[in-house]
């Protein structure tokens, strides 16, 4: 009785990547290939996870870079001289509690409650925007007394790497934003979850990126120069 | 018939991957989901405060160990570094719920990948360019003796 809609699973899906077909049930043992294809969500997930993935082994070629010319100053400041600390730490708990919020959100979006969802993101679009304000401030403030990128390898590296995060956060708001949008436009369904899953994965991935930052080019920029 | 394996009856226990939120997954139809593969709301909103409890923890703990006398001075750098390590678990476990579920390995797998490229990259870059400085010094220090 099963051959044929075996057969024509196999036809349609011969990898077993795409869909679970209809009425197939929970597969007992999902993840190890033995209980059919996985659901979609699953895929969706672990496709973007691959994506953040490369996106950390892209900044940790900034990272390297920062730590190889730390000592690259061609007599301009280093370390030491340029950051400041209180300014690091509230950067680091916008984005900490941005991504409290974010999961806070994962919750109203998996009870499709589009209430709270909405009030949740807005908290953690507006965190994130505190933190751009502040990284931005601080920006504004090396160039204009002198200590741009242009001033030596050490700052040229330091504003690739936190710029670069700074860049993937002025992204992930503009994406928040879309999903804002989309949540009362469009509804909870599969593929706008599913969105919002990729949402919240890059934006859990950006907060772990700035835990490398103020650690590695922050703390211990400033306690070993 | 032939591949019909004698399994649980009833809600079947599997764990669902899960970067992101433990509901929302599908489910046999007809079927009242389980309360392991659906955990409550309270369970899970504890679940996100512990992780934020835990990183703003080991956040202060970071910014605390900078000052002077805390740590022994040339532990400092480790200790910064085993904090940082720390948080990311942190993170890992209970904001992207990574756990060593079946439909977790794959990504748990990625992430080893991930972090196997990351440590050749960083730690490969430092371990070059030192000894390459190293071994440029003379070099280096007798073009200033001439600048100067």
């Amino acid at each position: 009785m099963s051959a044929p809609s075996t057969a024509l699973r196999a036809g349609r899906d011969p990898y077993h990547v795409g869909h679970r077909a209809p009425g197939a049930g929970v597969p007992e043992y999902t993840g190890h290939g033995a209980g059919g294809p996985a659901p979609k969500r699953i895929v969706v997930g672990y496709g973007f996870w691959i994506f953040i993935l490369s996106d950390v082994i892209l900044f940790s070629c900034f990272f390297a870079t920062y730590t190889v010319l730390i000592q690259a100053r061609n007599g301009g400041p280093g370390p030491r001289e340029i950051f400041d600390l209180h300014t690091t730490a509230a950067e680091t708990a916008c984005l900490l509690l941005s991504s409290f919020a974010c999961g806070l959100t994962s919750l109203a979006v998996a009870r499709h409650n589009l209430l709270w969802s909405e009030v949740f993101l807005a908290i953690t679009g507006l965190l994130g925007l505190t933190f751009l304000g502040l990284e931005a401030h601080e920006f504004y403030g090396l160039v204009t007394q002198g200590d741009g990128p242009t001033r030596s390898a050490f700052l040229t590296a330091f504003f690739a790497l936190v710029g670069c995060h700074g860049v993937h956060v002025s992204a992930g708001i503009l994406w928040l934003g879309t999903m804002m949008a989309q949540f009362p436009a469009k509804g909870f369904k599969e593929s706008i979850r599913h969105r919002y899953l990729c949402f919240s994965l890059f934006w859990h991935a950006l907060d772990i990126i700035w835990i490398g930052i103020f650690t590695v080019v922050y703390l211990i920029g400033t306690i070993t120069s | 018939m032939s591949s019909n394996a004698p399994g649980p009856q009833g809600p079947q226990e599997y764990e669902e991957f899960d970067l992101g939120s433990h509901v929302g997954e599908d489910h046999v139809v007809g079927e009242a989901p389980s309360e392991a593969a659906h955990p409550t709301l309270r369970s899970e909103l504890r679940g996100y405060i512990v992780g934020l409890v835990l990183a703003a923890l080991l956040t202060a703990g970071s910014f605390w160990s900078l000052q002077e006398h805390v740590i022994y001075g040339p532990g400092i750098v480790m200790a910064l570094i085993v904090f940082g390590l720390a948080q990311v678990g942190i993170h890992l476990v209970y904001f992207l719920h990574l756990t060593t579920s079946p439909d977790n390995t794959n990504n748990a797998l990625a992430l080893a990948f991930g972090v196997l490229f990351v440590s050749f990259v960083f730690f490969g870059s430092i371990w070059v360019m030192y000894h390459m400085n190293h071994n440029m010094m003379p070099g280096v220090a007798l073009q200033q003796m001439r600048g100067g």
